[in-house]
């Protein structure tokens, strides 16, 4: 019995880490601009796009007509060679082998740079307009979003392999002195969620020891008492949702093995992602995290089969009824200050 | 603030809680006691509110008064006693149930509907009295309600505000909002008016022309408490007044006797200013 | 007569009949006047009032009302299923179920506003979708849809008449409603939605909402206790959206679970807001425009567009080509969502507010007119 609920305890990281780490991006542009940001989740679809176009970069191939030789159809046998071995032998291989991990060096400046644009561009427009209309521009940004890379990279989900050192299982519980091969779990989930450890890590040591966090908090805190002092408070917010904007497609990148994306993975990630969000508490970091993780694992032990016989359907429904219940018992999530956005 | 305010005597002798209300009370504070952890906020607060009376309660920043505000229309529970309108506790009753009840209050800052058109900010309180805390009347136009309309209009006209009723009221200068706010007051025929610093952030000019219009008001006899800091205001409208200070009554009664009150003095200028 | 209805509203509303009955007719030179599309025309206007209703009134943003429209579609073919072919039973059926359906999602979801009434809202339709496709797939047949069958039981049809041999289709009393009886069918209820629209927008009631919508702090200090209010917005907003679901089978007789999806609760936003939120005709506009451009956009390709741009030299036609073509076709959500961003930053009130600022530009020009006139007037007098 332990070991099944340490399973699904493990099975429910590594949607959990994603849930975590898109809500916390969520909860940074909520708290420090105010805006309730509706595309988030199409920057965690562009994050994992990323990863795509990286790979179609390094697979690219030129191909050349061997006239000396011929197929069995008696045409001149055509010649592909990938370019990125071409030029760089072996250690091009390797680079194609672990696409993803290293996109991510592409995809930090490409979500910044976006992130930066859509601040500068649409959103400072609208911080002093109502919530309604932040969540309707977005709203109208996220479908934008969306289109252009179905557009670009059609409908169809297109799977990233992960890289083949790292496809195994790793055994968890001979980790933990349990027997041999009980609990295993695949390698990469496991490194998803250090990864997202280490990310959400360092938001927090940003936020925490640097200056420019500790100006951040206090702008969240009170905006305009930090304003009077002098201090550019936009400016470092504008870089607040680059950061946000990174996170998100950061996490989009690391994702794509383990679901290949399409142009609407964001809306799905998004609307489950506001309701980590409102669970952890608005405007809450550690709230986010918190709740990012609980109903990742919620959502695993609700798919036990178990569970289903006695609650059908429940795996469907949970994490939106644990939403429901908490904005009816407690608006303010798990973790918000009191007041915040309580209506 | 208030525990940096020496605690004066209580002008009156503490009265027991189960006192009863005499007839012409409208209103009646009984012994009311509110602490927020450790800060006694309010104390001993025993007020009667005479039917038709302007009463006026004021005291320095930090005094009470808005806690004791808060108190009356129900939104804060008091830690002990109770707020007693017309045989009816207050406490613990909803801002609608209140209104219902022949409460109607103005706000610190004017509290209108900024979308609707002057007309209709006074003929949706008109529907308030006429049609009750809720009712679906989806079958009869606005228009076709000729009665409330006119009543608005009258309302209007009384405030000095008929001439922009088509406007926008979100479009009106600050002393306008005050006069739409009480004019949506009025209308009601409220048994008892409540009056949160009725010119807080006024010019001068405005201050005056509303204290003109509350003059007005007065002649008809609505029994009011108006809360305030600054006792220019408050000496040139009201009948009696009660002075706090440190979350007590430190002196009450009519204005003249209150302004030579040798305490009142002492907590404006030794207090807060 | 005048206390029913004024003038002005009498005209507005034989105007926007006239334009209805007669889309048949007035569709023609857009290449729109056929009866399928038309259809769409009615049932999306009604799904778009009845939204508007909510949330143009009250302020309330709803995420969710794909759910109550779902519900009806569901309701409606049980009722072809279970009782009769007869369309008027099915669309009874509908907005009663729908509207039972409303009450219990807003009487929690109206206990918090804003943006958690917006999640509250997403979540109870998400909630749907999800069962819709899981365990309720006994009611609503998961992904394959729900569909009429010659074995349905129908005990009222049985009553009086044989059993079918053929697929049975809706009716009315025996009236076929398919092609244009069933454009007219929908457009009469249509007409009694705006009808309905129009009577709550100015009545007390209307008034009310649009002073929750304003100030709700000063609506509960007036006296009114709102929370019944708004939940009777909602209900009549979720039974008009019944009434569409239950129309869109009416025509297309299969309800499937896709109809209950954010996406579906977000089109309706989007027609709202393009034709212009608390407004009479701007949500039917919305819809209109939308379920038009969505019909010829989406049929666009590259022959065509190649056709359209056949007056530019050969290298740029392409490019042209090239590029309009991500705009329609499988790309005309992109348009659409372009569309609304710009409307949403630009023209927050939709086509209607456009439409009153150059009224307003024009009567301008015009009045600065007749004063230069009145200006020059009196020296001819003197």
């Amino acid at each position: 019995m332990f070991e099944v609920i340490f399973l699904q305890l493990l099975n429910g990281l590594d949607k959990g880490s994603a849930y975590a780490l898109i809500a916390l991006g969520l909860t940074l542009v909520f708290g420090t601009l105010g805006v309730v940001n509706f595309a988030h989740g199409a920057l965690f679809m562009l994050g994992a796009f990323c990863a795509v176009a990286f790979r179609r970069l390094l697979t690219l191939e030129t191909v050349t007509l061997d006239p000396t030789r011929l197929s069995p159809w008696g045409q001149p046998l055509e010649v592909r060679a990938p370019v990125v071995q071409a030029w760089f032998g072996d250690f091009g291989a390797v680079l194609v082998n672990y696409s993803v991990p290293i996109s991510l060096l592409l995809a930090i400046p490409v979500m910044l740079i976006i992130g930066v644009a859509m601040e500068r561009g649409l959103i400072k427009h609208f911080y002093k307009r109502p919530h309604a209309e932040q969540i309707l521009v977005t709203f109208g940004l996220a479908i934008v979003l969306a289109e252009i890379v179905k557009a670009t990279f059609g409908p169809n989900p297109i799977p990233q392999p992960m890289p083949t050192d790292l496809r195994g299982a790793a055994d968890i519980g001979a980790f933990f002195g349990m027997q041999a091969n009980v609990i295993t779990y695949p390698l990469w989930r496991l490194i998803y969620f250090v990864f997202s450890l280490l990310i959400i890590g360092a938001v927090f040591a940003f936020l925490q020891f640097t200056t420019f966090g500790m100006v951040v908090r206090a702008g969240m805190a009170d905006r305009e008492t930090v304003g009077l002092l002098g201090i550019d408070i936009d400016r470092r917010f504008t870089i607040m949702f680059g950061i946000a904007a990174v996170v998100a497609g950061m996490a989009g990148v690391m994702y794509t093995p383990l679901l290949p994306p399409n142009y609407t993975l964001g809306m799905d990630f998004l609307v489950i992602s506001f309701v980590v969000v409102v669970v952890g508490g608005m405007g809450s970091l550690p709230g986010a995290v918190a709740a990012g993780f609980l109903l990742g694992i919620l959502q695993s032990f609700a798919s036990m089969t178990q569970v289903k016989a006695i609650v059908p359907g429940i795996d469907q429904i949970i994490i939106y009824l644990v939403a429901v219940v908490i904005l009816l018992l407690r608006p303010r999530g798990l973790l918000g200050r009191r007041g915040m956005m309580e209506a | 603030m208030q525990t940096t305010i020496p605690t004066a005597q209580p002008a009156q002798p503490k009265a027991p809680a189960a006192t009863k209300t005499p007839e012409n009370v409208v209103l009646h504070v009984a012994d009311v006691h509110k602490r927020f952890g450790g800060l006694h906020a309010l104390a001993d607060i025993d007020l009667q509110v005479e039917e038709g009376k302007t009463h006026a309660i004021i005291g320095p920043n930090g005094a009470g008064k808005s806690t004791l505000l808060n108190v009356i229309i129900g939104r804060l529970a008091p830690t002990s006693g109770a707020v007693v309108f017309d045989g009816t506790i207050l406490t613990g009753k909803k801002p609608h149930e209140i209104n219902q009840l022949g409460v109607a209050r103005v706000f610190q800052t004017p509290e209108i509907f900024a979308d609707l058109s002057v007309l209709q900010n006074v003929m949706t309180p008109a529907f308030a009295r006429r049609d009750g805390a809720f009712r679906i009347n989806m079958f009869r136009s606005v228009e076709s309600e000729a009665e409330i309309r006119d009543e608005a209009l009258a309302m209007l006209d009384d405030v000095g505000l008929v001439g922009r009723r088509e406007a926008h009221a979100g479009a009106l200068s600050r002393g306008d909002k005050r006069r739409l706010e009480l004019a949506m007051c009025l209308i009601q025929k409220p048994r008892l008016l409540l009056l949160d610093e009725p010119t807080a952030g006024m010019s001068r000019h405005d201050t005056n022309t509303t204290i003109e219009l509350l003059k007005k008001i007065k002649s008809r006899g609505m029994t009011k408490i108006i809360i305030e800091h600054d006792m220019h205001v408050v000496f040139s409208l009201a009948d009696k007044i009660t002075v706090l200070a440190g979350g007590r009554i430190i002196a009450e009664g009519l204005p003249e006797a209150v302004r030579g009150d040798p305490r009142v003095q002492e907590a404006y200028l030794g207090g807060a200013h | 007569m005048t206390t029913f209805m004024s003038r002005r509203d009498l005209i507005l509303f034989f105007g926007f009949a006239a334009v209805v009955l007669l889309l048949p007719i007035l569709a023609q030179p857009f290449g729109a006047a056929y009866p399928d599309l038309l259809q769409r025309f009615m049932i999306f206007g009604i799904f778009a009032i009845g939204f508007n209703i909510l949330f143009g009134l009250t302020g309330y943003l709803s995420f969710g009302h794909a759910a109550f429209f779902g519900v009806g579609s569901y309701a409606a073919m049980w009722s072809f299923k279970l009782l009769s072919t007869n369309a008027l039973p099915a669309i009874i059926f509908a907005v009663v179920i729908a509207g039972v359906f409303a009450l219990a999602i807003g009487f929690v979801s109206l206990r918090r506003s804003g943006i958690y009434f917006s999640i509250l809202t997403l979540a109870f339709a998400q909630m749907s979708y999800n069962l819709a496709y899981s365990v309720l797939t006994p009611i609503t047949n998961g992904e394959t849809g729900l569909r009429m069958a010659i074995a349905d039981p129908r005990v009222l049809d049985r009553l009086f008449f044989e059993a079918p041999v053929a697929q049975p289709v809706p009716s009315l009393f025996g009236f076929s409603l398919s092609g244009w009886n069933g454009f007219f069918f929908s457009a009469i209820f249509l007409l009694a939605t705006f009808f309905l629209a129009m009577r709550i927008t100015n009545s007390p009631f209307g008034m009310m909402l649009k002073g929750i919508k304003s100030n709700q702090n000063r609506m509960n200090y007036t006296g009114f206790n709102t929370r019944p209010y708004t939940l009777t917005a909602f209900v009549i907003s979720g039974m008009l959206a019944g009434l569409a679901g239950a129309l869109l089978v009416v025509t297309d007789p299969l309800a499937g679970a896709e109809r209950m999806r954010w996406t579906a609760s977000g089109e309706v936003v989007l027609m709202t807001i393009l034709g212009g939120v608390g407004t009479l005709v701007g949500p039917v506009l919305g819809a209109w425009i939308i379920k038009y451009f969505e019909n010829i956009f989406s049929s666009f390709n590259d022959n065509i567009l190649s056709a359209f741009f056949s007056f530019l030299p050969e290298g740029a036609r392409e490019i042209a080509v090239t590029v309009s073509s991500k705009f329609v076709g499988d790309g005309w959500h992109l348009t659409l969502g372009l569309v609304f961003v710009l409307i949403v930053v630009f023209l927050p009130g939709g086509i209607m507010e456009g439409v009153r600022r150059i009224a307003a530009r024009f009567s301008k020009a015009d009045r600065d007119g007749t004063a230069r006139e009145r200006r020059l007037a009196p020296k001819a007098a003197e």
